[in-house]
């Protein structure tokens, strides 16, 4: 019934996919760019790389204003879409290759010695030379990064580059972008829902989440601002429990219980791991060593994807909240 | 210039070697090609012979020039972006094509006219063959035929730019499949390829005269087919001029439009 309603009268709802975002990157940066699905990252990489005409606000992208596809600025960036590709299907790469050396006139010379290099880099050997529907996927995806880069960008935006490839493809591309950055002082935007991309690339974060921007800053200061919690993770000497301990259950390992302690996460096999608020830290640490026959202890931060979980579920931050408060009208 | 010649010639490698691939899908397309308009040959000739050998000017042998000809106008101006566009748009496989320092338009060109040059090499000997089991009475005229050449290039522009227009409807709704229908539809009765103009009633030919469809493929046929006089080969080629300034500039205006509305779905 809905859908023949739908198709009797259609309705259109006005969805803001990305709204009253601001930021500035410098040259050289490289800058991991996270939010949940939905959250505007792609749409945003579109925007920047003049592929959405937004209905309001300004970008500024190597002197360009994206939409306006000016060639100069078309010839110094890239947009590598993880889920998308550029090379013809029934026929090698090479021959793609060749056909964007022509579009973005490249020289020959240069052609050759970036084509040397990226061949080198990202290990491409003679897949370039087999027809691309005959590729694995982890290999079309090196041959789709080496294609739009033949061009040698100064801006990268790279929407999932990693996706759906094994561990070490992932650390292969990724090593790569941090050498491509390294050589060429390349700036990079990244999205990925792989912390482990995000952690060796970048320094520096922005998150956004329904369209808006949550945080801007140190992936550092990330964590310390997102997660009030530190992880304490104890080991105890063979008499308190041990492998032969009940381990497990209640906060409780053997004898002994951790829960007045913290938050126990796991307890098994002479292994504590405790959840403490920051600030109790170093009393806790204090209190652990001094009441329990502890052979290891180390503090950590969460990991990384914990403290993202939480960005997301705390909801905009105070400013923004304002900011429904007192609606500003985006033009 | 040159550098857009280099793109050029890239473009024809890759359709050329994308072309090879799919040989087998080549193959029953031009079949198809050649089929239709045999088709067309043969039931007029039968009617003309019927009615005593002539319809409307036309004896079989003249049915089977007018055919073979139209064929081939055909097979060299006509343009199969609306059937991609819509695709392209829905999608997303327009993205990478619009962050390439190169109006998409221009790869497109470069792969008609290879993918054209491609099967002329079988088209045209068919033709060859088709006149000589058919028939055919050819009477060119030299200066028609040097005319020919301007009228083909014009005709193949106009074709490929209202062609890309119509198109370019997928930015507003990505089913464009009513409209392309439709164009097909009337470039089939109203551009003399499923019978000459003349014989077609007058409304139907004062419609063909008005819109695009007589300019772009009837007029050259006739050019080549001597069928025409300086004065109308004359008139013929501005009215072409003033169809390819009006696509380009409707071309141009909706391109621009559109691609404000390109929501790069999913791309």
């Amino acid at each position: 019934m809905a859908s023949l309603r739908s198709f009797v009268r259609r309705t259109s709802r006005e969805v803001r996919a990305v709204d009253d975002i601001s930021f500035a990157v410098e040259p050289g940066e490289v800058v991991g760019f996270l939010g949940p699905n939905g959250a505007g990252k792609t749409t945003t990489l579109k925007m920047l790389s003049g592929l959405l005409h937004p209905t309001g606000g300004e970008v500024d992208v190597l002197g360009h204003v994206p939409w306006q596809r000016a060639k100069a600025y078309l010839r110094q960036m890239t947009l590598v879409m993880g889920n998308r590709n550029q090379l013809q299907w029934d026929i090698p790469a090479i021959d793609s290759y060749e056909l964007n050396r022509a579009i973005y006139r490249v020289p020959r010379d240069d052609f050759r010695r970036t084509l040397d290099e990226l061949t080198e880099l990202l290990e491409l050997g003679s897949l370039v030379h087999k027809p691309v529907r005959q590729l694995s996927l982890g290999e079309r995806m090196k041959c789709e990064v080496a294609a739009a880069l033949l061009h040698r960008p100064q801006v990268l935006f790279l929407d999932e580059p990693t996706i759906g490839l094994d561990v070490t493809m992932q650390r292969r591309i990724r090593g790569f972008i941090a050498e491509y950055n390294r050589r060429h002082g390349a700036t990079v935007l990244l999205t990925s829902h792989y912390m482990l991309d995000v952690e060796a690339l970048c320094k520096r974060v922005i998150v956004i989440h329904h369209g808006r921007l949550l945080f801007d800053g140190n992936l550092a200061d990330l964590v310390k601002r997102f997660s009030p919690h530190k992880t304490i993770v104890v080991e105890l000497g063979d008499d308190a429990g041990g492998p032969n301990g009940p381990g497990g259950s209640g906060g409780q390992l053997g004898e002994r219980d951790f829960s007045a302690f913290g938050e126990v996460v796991t307890a098994e096999e002479g292994r504590v791991t405790l959840r403490v608020p920051k600030a109790d830290t170093a009393r806790v640490t204090e209190r652990l060593l001094a009441s329990m026959p502890i052979t290891d202890l180390t503090v950590e931060d969460p990991p990384i994807e914990e403290v993202i979980e939480q960005v997301f579920a705390s909801g905009p931050t105070e400013s923004e909240r304002e900011n429904e408060r007192a609606p500003v009208a985006h033009e | 210039m040159n550098g857009l010649l280099d793109a050029y010639r890239a473009q024809f490698k890759v359709t050329f070697a994308v072309q090879l691939e799919y040989r087998a899908s080549l193959a029953i397309w031009l079949i198809g090609t050649i089929l239709e308009p045999t088709v067309y040959l043969v039931v007029w000739s039968t009617v003309a012979r019927a009615q005593g050998g002539q319809v409307g000017g036309f004896a079989p042998e003249d049915f089977a020039a007018y055919f073979i000809v139209t064929m081939l106008v055909n097979q060299w101006t006509f343009t199969w972006i609306m059937h991609e566009f819509e695709y392209s748009v829905r999608m997303g496989a327009l993205s990478p094509q619009l962050l390439r320092p190169l109006h998409p338009i221009h790869l497109h060109v470069a792969d008609n006219i290879t993918y054209k040059l491609l099967t002329s090499t079988v088209v045209v000997p068919v033709a060859i063959l088709l006149a000589w089991a058919f028939g055919a009475r050819f009477e060119p005229q030299p200066w028609a035929l040097a005319l020919a050449v301007p009228a083909l290039a014009l005709s193949f522009a106009t074709r490929l730019l209202l062609g890309w227009t119509l198109a370019l409807a997928a930015f507003w709704t990505t089913r464009v499949f009513a409209i392309n229908e439709m164009y097909f539809l009337a470039s089939l009765f109203l551009s003399g390829q499923m019978a000459p103009l003349a014989l077609l009633p007058a409304g139907a030919q004062l419609l063909a005269t008005v819109l695009p469809f007589r300019w772009v493929v009837a007029f050259p046929v006739e050019l080549i087919l001597g069928r025409l006089t300086p004065e109308q080969a004359g008139v013929g080629l501005a009215v072409q001029a003033l169809w390819l300034v009006i696509s380009l500039g409707s071309m141009t205006v909706i391109w621009r439009e559109g691609i404000k509305r390109y929501s790069a779905v999913g791309a």
